[in-house]
This record gives C-alpha cells, sequence and structure tokens, in this order.
C-alpha cells in the first residue's frame, strides 16, 4: 500500500495533517501500536522540517505487512553540513517557528532515533530526501 | 498514576474537550512549551501542562499518544483547535494556575515525571 501526502509550505495550522492520515492508515492496517507511534512520531518531525525549511515538501509512506518505509522529499536549500544538523539542539530555524515551539534542532536526531533505519540525501539548493525505515515486529 | 479526574479536581480545571474521558488515567506528566521537546522525550500516556495554545500542540498530542492536554494560565484555545482536540480524541482541560504551580500541585499528589528514555527503550 502506498500513500502520498502533500505538505503545504508556511501552513502551520494544517502541519500534521499527513502524518495524521498515515498513522490512522497504519492503525486500520492493524500495525502494532509502538511501531505505529515511532512512525507517526518521525514523520510529523519531517513534515514540520519541510514545512519550517523548505516551504513545502512530498511525503511518500510504503506499507507491507512488515515494513513501512517513509520517505520525506522537498525542492529546499539543502543542508550544507549534514554532520551538524545531525546534533541535537543545532537549528536554523527562525524565531517566529520557535515561539510555535519548534525549531530546538531535535528533529532530525529525533527522527534518527525514531526509525530502524534513517538516511538523508541533501544537495545545496536542490532539496532534501529523507528516507525512515520501521520494521513491523 | 493519576486519574484525569482526580488531575481536574487538583487543578481546579475545567474540562473544556472529553468531558466523558475523565476516567483515563495519566502515568507521567511533562511540562513544556517546547513541541520539540515533547517529541523527543514523552512516552504515551503521559499528560501534558502547556501554555502554548497553536494547533501543533495538538498534533504533537496525536503523534505521541498522550492522556491528555492541561493549558495553564488560563490561556483558551481558539475553537478550531478544540475542535481538531475533539477529532483526535485527546482530553482538553484549563487551569488557572501557572506551569510552576500546576506541576508542583500535581508532583506533591504523586504524579511522576515522565521518565526522559530513548523510544526504542519503551
Amino acid at each position: 500500500m502506498e500513500i502520498k501526502c502533500e505538505v503545504p509550505g508556511n501552513d502551520f495550522d494544517r502541519a500534521g495533517e499527513a502524518s495524521a492520515s498515515i498513522k490512522k492508515a497504519l492503525q486500520r492496517l492493524g500495525v502494532p501500536a509502538d511501531i505505529v507511534r515511532r512512525v507517526a512520531i518521525g514523520t510529523y518531525e519531517g513534515e514540520m522540517n519541510a514545512l519550517i525549511h523548505a516551504g513545502g515538501g512530498v511525503i511518500k509512506a510504503e506499507i507491507t505487512s512488515n515494513l513501512t518505509i517513509i520517505t520525506v522529499k522537498d525542492k529546499g536549500p539543502g543542508i550544507a553540513d549534514v554532520q551538524q544538523a545531525m546534533k541535537e539542539g543545532f537549528s536554523t530555524a527562525p524565531d517566529y517557528v520557535r515561539a510555535m515551539g519548534f525549531g530546538a534542532g531535535m528533529g532530525l536526531p529525533n527522527m534518527m532515533k525514531c526509525s530502524d533505519k534513517f538516511s538523508i540525501n541533501t544537495v545545496v539548493n536542490k532539496g532534501t530526501k529523507i528516507t525512515m525505515r520501521f520494521e513491523h515486529k | 498514576m493519576l486519574k484525569l479526574s482526580e488531575v481536574q479536581r487538583a487543578l481546579e480545571a475545567r474540562s473544556i474537550v472529553g468531558e466523558d474521558k475523565l476516567d483515563r488515567e495519566a502515568e507521567s506528566a511533562f511540562g513544556a512549551d517546547l513541541m520539540s521537546d515533547v517529541l523527543a522525550f514523552t512516552r504515551k500516556k503521559t499528560l501534558l501542562l502547556t501554555g502554548l495554545t497553536n494547533v501543533q500542540v495538538i498534533r504533537t498530542a496525536d503523534v505521541s499518544e498522550l492522556s491528555a492536554i492541561v493549558f495553564v494560565r488560563g490561556k483558551m484555545p481558539g475553537t478550531e483547535i478544540l475542535q481538531v482536540a475533539k477529532n483526535c480524541d485527546i482530553p482538553v482541560l484549563l487551569t488557572k494556575y501557572t506551569m510552576f504551580e500546576a506541576c508542583g500541585i500535581l508532583y506533591k499528589l504523586g504524579l511522576p515525571a515522565c521518565p526522559v528514555k530513548e523510544l526504542k527503550d519503551e
């Protein structure tokens, strides 16, 4: 099963809708609850990142009986120093984002923590693709 | 562990969403205005106390499977935000106490802090 969701750019009121719908689909398919929670948190972090840093993007969920793969793809500015971006507490989010409770520099490290396998492909001025793999066990 | 009805009584709180779900239990609590921290550190069935009233608080509680949200210092979220909470089945309480007071009251009643653990350790 495949689900594709658009993440609208800079629309904070709608942010989270993509991860909510993926979460519901996984629940309907009977994926174990603790896996659903990890997928939902990781996807939501990815969704917020695409919205905050890249003016939106596309989230794809590929779900099989024993595996969920989430990809978050954007055409944003890319990440110049991935190692730095992966550090807890490092963030380039503007102040208005911090005032909304985000931009603490926890997003990428949290996505890595949530998933069983995490990879990031990024090209400056082209965009970023994040892939998270979750085993259903 | 505290029932939401006990939380409501202790904080003299108004139940504004999910009045029929006050027998739900909170295993621990976390006080934060930083949703990034809630996403990174809480466990399910945690009670969230916050002064932030945007829709992302509800989204964060939903994906993190928290037991309920307490808005502190009398801050009332907008109706569209409460509607999202209703749709996500998340009870919402409103207390006049500040974050520090509300956390202190619940801690004194025996509600423990949410243990900060790696997600996969659950």
